[in-house]
């Protein structure tokens, strides 16, 4: 009996705060506007604010003014200047995702600072199990040598060739991310026509995507 | 490597896809939320059970009552806890809120087995009686730890330990204020060990599970 309790109580709820949260979310909304004299924090959370309803430019403006503030809580964590942009790129998307979990009446960056606090944690523990992994022999070089000293060009093409097989291992939504966004320059909305998959889902697909073939190709491209 | 040419096209992909979301309720609004599913239950087993046991046992044993109290403080506020730890940004002190109430419901049980004289009114849990609270208590947790946790995933934990841990102690108060409905028996050390049992096995099945559950999120 609890469990059909537990489940019915729930959706009514659910059903009930939803129409509370839009209410809520459409007054927030209107009163959204960002005056002169509000500090950077105000700004950022304004434009948040206005995101949360679908306001692509204050998006954009709110994301494009967080990287400064990303690095900042990365570099405190100890991030080294070479993962920065890794750790900016991981907290835009986990930011994308979560936006829905900012309140407005609190502090953005404190908010921001946290999510990218963790994926330079996250980064960190990465690149720990990486180089766990990894050989760290000053001999290895000297015990296994090039054996194909081939001229650059050959190299690059080894290289592609090595790439387009780990693309075409990919699973089939990621493959097609990468292919339409990455390799024919397509844009989201084009592809999402294309393939009949939604933009989260190919966002989502294509970050997969990059994050197995960076895994894969760590320190080899 | 990433760069900041690489930024701009990834914040204007993510900007072509922008939908309007709706916004997460504040914390006390979902622990609300949990708390009316708990109050339901309470509400079906008082009427099956009745209120008469549960006034008995408490004249006869006064700390029952405040252990019963303590229990339903420590359910509130580790829900609470859990909602906020589950927003990023919160402070990690909100772990704390749910101590006084643990505190009491600890304290007013230990009093209650330790007290030499039990009054005549009540008797002492045998060991079988001892397991059905287990079993109760495990049992109510267990549809509640899943609630919480489906509501938390909502959220976005980055503490995702810390938040188990709080989901687990607030379905284990939970049951157990639930069990005080439909307890027949005073606080004795096997009935006390008993809930501290369950207790423990709720909260760390959580903290195993519902942290990774948790971290998905």
């Amino acid at each position: 009996m609890p469990q059909a309790l537990t489940a019915t109580g729930f959706m009514g709820l659910d059903s009930d705060l939803s129409l509370w949260a839009s209410v809520k979310q459409t007054v927030s909304a209107e009163s959204a506007a960002v005056s002169n004299s509000d500090s950077p924090d105000q700004r950022r959370a304004a434009w948040m604010a206005a995101a949360q309803a679908g306001d692509r430019r204050a998006y954009e403006k709110v994301l494009a003014d967080s990287i400064a503030l990303i690095r900042a809580a990365a570099r405190r964590q100890g991030v080294s200047p070479d993962q920065l942009d890794d750790v900016v790129q991981e907290t835009l998307i986990t930011v994308d995702r979560v936006r829905h979990t900012y309140d407005p009446s609190r502090s953005y960056d404190a908010w921001l600072s946290a999510i990218a606090s963790r994926r330079a944690i996250d980064a960190l523990r990465s690149r720990g199990r990486r180089g766990s992994r990894e050989v760290h022999d000053e001999f290895a070089l000297d015990r296994h040598p090039d054996v194909d000293d081939a001229s650059a060009a050959t190299e690059s093409e080894q290289r592609a060739r090595r790439l387009r097989a780990a693309i075409a291992e990919l699973p089939p939504g990621q493959r097609e991310a990468v292919e339409q966004l990455g390799l024919r320059e397509r844009s989201l909305s084009e592809t999402a026509e294309l393939t009949g998959r939604n933009t989260g889902a190919l966002k989502v697909n294509l970050h997969r995507a990059l994050k197995a073939l960076r895994e894969r190709f760590h320190g080899e491209l | 490597m990433p760069d900041q040419r690489s930024h701009a096209a990834l914040i204007g992909q993510l900007g072509s896809g922008l939908v309007p979301v709706r916004r997460l309720l504040p914390p006390w609004l979902r622990t609300a939320g949990w708390l009316l599913v708990v109050a339901a239950i309470a509400a079906v087993l008082l009427m099956h059970y009745g209120m008469s046991g549960m006034e008995r046992r408490w004249s006869a044993a006064p700390d029952l009552a405040w252990a019963g109290v303590g229990a339903v403080v420590t359910t509130i506020c580790a829900a609470w806890a859990a909602f906020a730890l589950s927003v990023p940004g919160q402070r990690g002190l909100w772990a704390w809120l749910p101590l006084p109430g643990a505190l009491l419901w600890i304290g007013a049980s230990g009093l209650g087995c330790l007290s030499v004289l039990i009054e005549p009114g009540t008797h002492i849990t045998s060991l079988h009686q001892s397991s059905d609270c287990l079993v109760f208590i495990i049992t109510f947790s267990i549809p509640l730890s899943a609630l919480l946790i489906v509501l938390l995933r909502r959220a976005f934990p980055l503490r995702p330990i810390l938040t188990a841990v709080m989901v687990g102690l607030a379905s284990a108060a939970a049951s157990a204020s639930l069990l005080e409905i439909c307890h027949a028996y005073d606080a004795a050390a096997t009935d006390l060990l008993t809930h501290a049992l369950a207790v423990t096995l709720v909260v760390a099945a959580n903290a195993a599970m519902g942290g990774r559950l948790l971290s998905r999120a």
